[in-house]
């Protein structure tokens, strides 16, 4: 009997990992399937020395985690999809700000108050843009405890490293449901880069050595402007075109210049695989099931399950088209991650959608029987 | 058996997803094994339709819901009509006679206990209706031990409550024998 692994829910395990982490501030307004996120970090935070805050609603939230941050406290929030569009628009004031926060979204459905408690992935595309504006962010899909627990540490350190808003997508079943886990001590922290110049000559978006400007924290001497409004290097508005351009491509190739560094996927069975899957989070694992289901009865399926849904590993979804004939992408929503299939893909497989969304998962005969019709 | 599938039926409030918590957590704490445990509920807090799907295993459970069920417990008609479809033919039903009348006899292998009834009789409080299930779950299926299932319990009873629960769950284990479950010495046939 092994004491160390416990039973772990997925949302509560979002939150020791993310203490784990060193966050140390949480701001939130409940919504069901994720409030067993508040709820621990309710509990957990104080204990630690952190800050917990319920606000009035999930709006200040966000603003309360955008300043936490900018006073150097790793910090977070968790909704579900009613409270990640409220988000939206501090969430694009974190992108152009580049302030590191993370933000779990416990996906059900949708849209407006749609299913409470059934789970869907029908925020896919919200993820990537639900703010207005061009912006670059990075999300997150789990689908196993490990990658819960990794993933949301791994949240924090690409949201320090990068200076970027990173995203958390589970939904219902991953939020709720339990499972045996033993909190590993194998994972690695990253903070943010602090400015190594006196106050007097520190600039908030001085891109001079690199990409990602060190960010030095509030009430430390340290004072600068920060703005939703495009800026120059010093933190204050600027309409200079050529400034703004170079910042703009500056805060898209921070990320995608380092895809190696950010882009996480798990491979099953795709070797020698005949038709390919596609799918991420739970349908992810109800997908690699039915792989397995396929290949008793002799048909050679094989599953791509990006983790980082954002930004898309695009390499891979082509390499795989120029193995198979057929993508299937089982999704719990009428079509989202399919179209980012269907764009890399770029014709080179036929790509179909197996879709469900009245608040019942997709369950691996159905995807079984989707890939029996394609054979 | 390498994965055994369980399912409790009930509505908001009689504590089957708790039940199906503590379930699993014997499995995985207590008898080493590997389970999930996996909710749906409604928007009521009390009296929606509630179920929970509990897998145990020898081996890590990829899909996390019950599709083929080896054991679904009703604890409500309501619950009963809306989720045993996925209970196996000739699957084990345990259905609290107090509240759940109509079931499919031909289908399943049907067992009866007046579960809520026990807990008002017996033990003089309807909240343990789902400690009595447990004892009565584990002592028909065997899925995890007895043992595994007293520790899972008491770690969970609230304070002031450990004498009651374990009274509960000696009470389901009894029940099962009554009914023709060996008892835990003798491996039957639904043992993982």
């Amino acid at each position: 009997m092994d004491k160390k692994i416990q039973l772990w829910e997925g949302n509560h395990l979002v939150a020791e990992a993310a203490i784990r982490a060193g966050c140390r501030f949480f701001a939130g307004y409940p919504i069901t399937p994720s409030s067993e996120v508040a709820e621990y970090m309710a509990w957990k935070l104080p204990q630690v020395g952190g800050t917990f805050i319920q606000m009035e609603d999930e709006i200040a939230s966000m603003g309360a985690i955008i300043g936490a941050s900018l006073a150097g406290v790793k910090s977070m929030t968790a909704t579900s999809g009613p409270g990640f569009s409220l988000k939206q628009e501090n969430l694009g004031f974190a992108c152009i700000a580049e302030i590191p926060v993370v933000i779990l979204n416990v996906m059900r459905g949708g849209p407006s108050t749609g299913l409470p408690t059934h789970p869907s992935q029908m925020d896919v595309m919200q993820a990537r843009w639900g703010t207005h504006g061009d912006h670059w962010i990075i999300a997150i899909a789990p689908a196993y405890m490990d990658e819960i627990f990794r993933g949301t540490v791994r949240a924090f350190n690409l949201a320090e490293k990068y200076r970027v808003p990173v995203i958390i997508l589970l939904d219902e079943i991953l939020g709720h449901m339990h499972e045996g886990y033993e909190i590993p001590d194998d994972f690695e922290i990253i903070d943010r880069a602090k400015p190594d110049v006196p106050p007097e000559e520190y600039f908030p978006y001085d891109d001079s050595k690199g990409d990602v400007p060190p960010l030095a924290p509030f009430f430390t001497g340290y004072r600068y402007n920060v703005t939703g409004l495009n800026h120059d290097k010093s933190g204050f508005p600027t309409t200079n075109p050529e400034l703004i351009q170079r910042d703009m491509e500056r805060q898209r190739r921070k990320l995608y210049a380092n895809l190696d560094d950010i882009l996480w996927y798990d491979e099953y069975k795709l070797d020698d695989a005949e038709i390919g899957l596609v799918a991420f989070g739970s349908m992810g694992r109800s997908a690699q099931v039915a792989v397995d289901l396929a290949r008793e009865q002799g048909i050679k399926a094989g599953l791509f399950r990006p983790i980082t849904l954002w930004p898309f590993p695009e390499e891979k979804v082509q390499q795989l088209a120029e193995q198979v004939d057929t993508i299937l992408v089982p999704e719990m929503n009428l079509g989202q991650l399919i179209l980012e299939v269907e764009r890399c893909v770029h014709g080179k497989a036929n790509v179909e959608g197996v879709n469900k969304v009245g608040g019942l998962p997709i369950e691996p005969p159905e995807i079984l029987e989707a890939i029996k019709a394609r054979i | 058996m390498d994965r055994y599938e369980l399912r409790f039926g009930g509505v908001g409030g009689q504590g089957v997803i708790l039940a199906g918590t503590i379930l699993a957590e014997a499995a995985v704490i207590y008898d080493g094994l590997y389970a999930v445990q996996s909710p749906t509920y409604t928007a009521q807090v009390r009296g929606g339709a509630t179920k929970v799907d509990v897998i145990i295993g020898k081996t890590p459970i990829i899909y996390p819901r019950a599709t083929a069920i080896d054991f679904f417990l009703a604890l409500a008609q309501r619950s009963y009509d809306v989720f045993h479809h996925q209970l196996k033919e000739g699957g084990l039903l345990l259905v609290d006679s107090t509240l759940v009348s109509r079931v499919d006899e031909d289908r399943y292998r049907v067992y009866r206990v007046p579960i809520t009834d026990l807990a008002e009789r017996e033990i003089g409080r309807v909240v343990v209706v789902n400690t009595i299930s447990l004892g009565l779950t584990v002592a028909m299926t065997k899925v995890v031990s007895r043992k595994a299932i007293e520790q899972a319990v008491m770690a969970r009873a609230p304070r002031g409550t450990e004498e009651m629960n374990m009274k509960a769950l000696q009470l389901g284990f009894a029940k099962a024998e009554e009914m023709g479950f060996a008892p835990e010495e003798t491996k039957a046939e639904e043992a993982v």
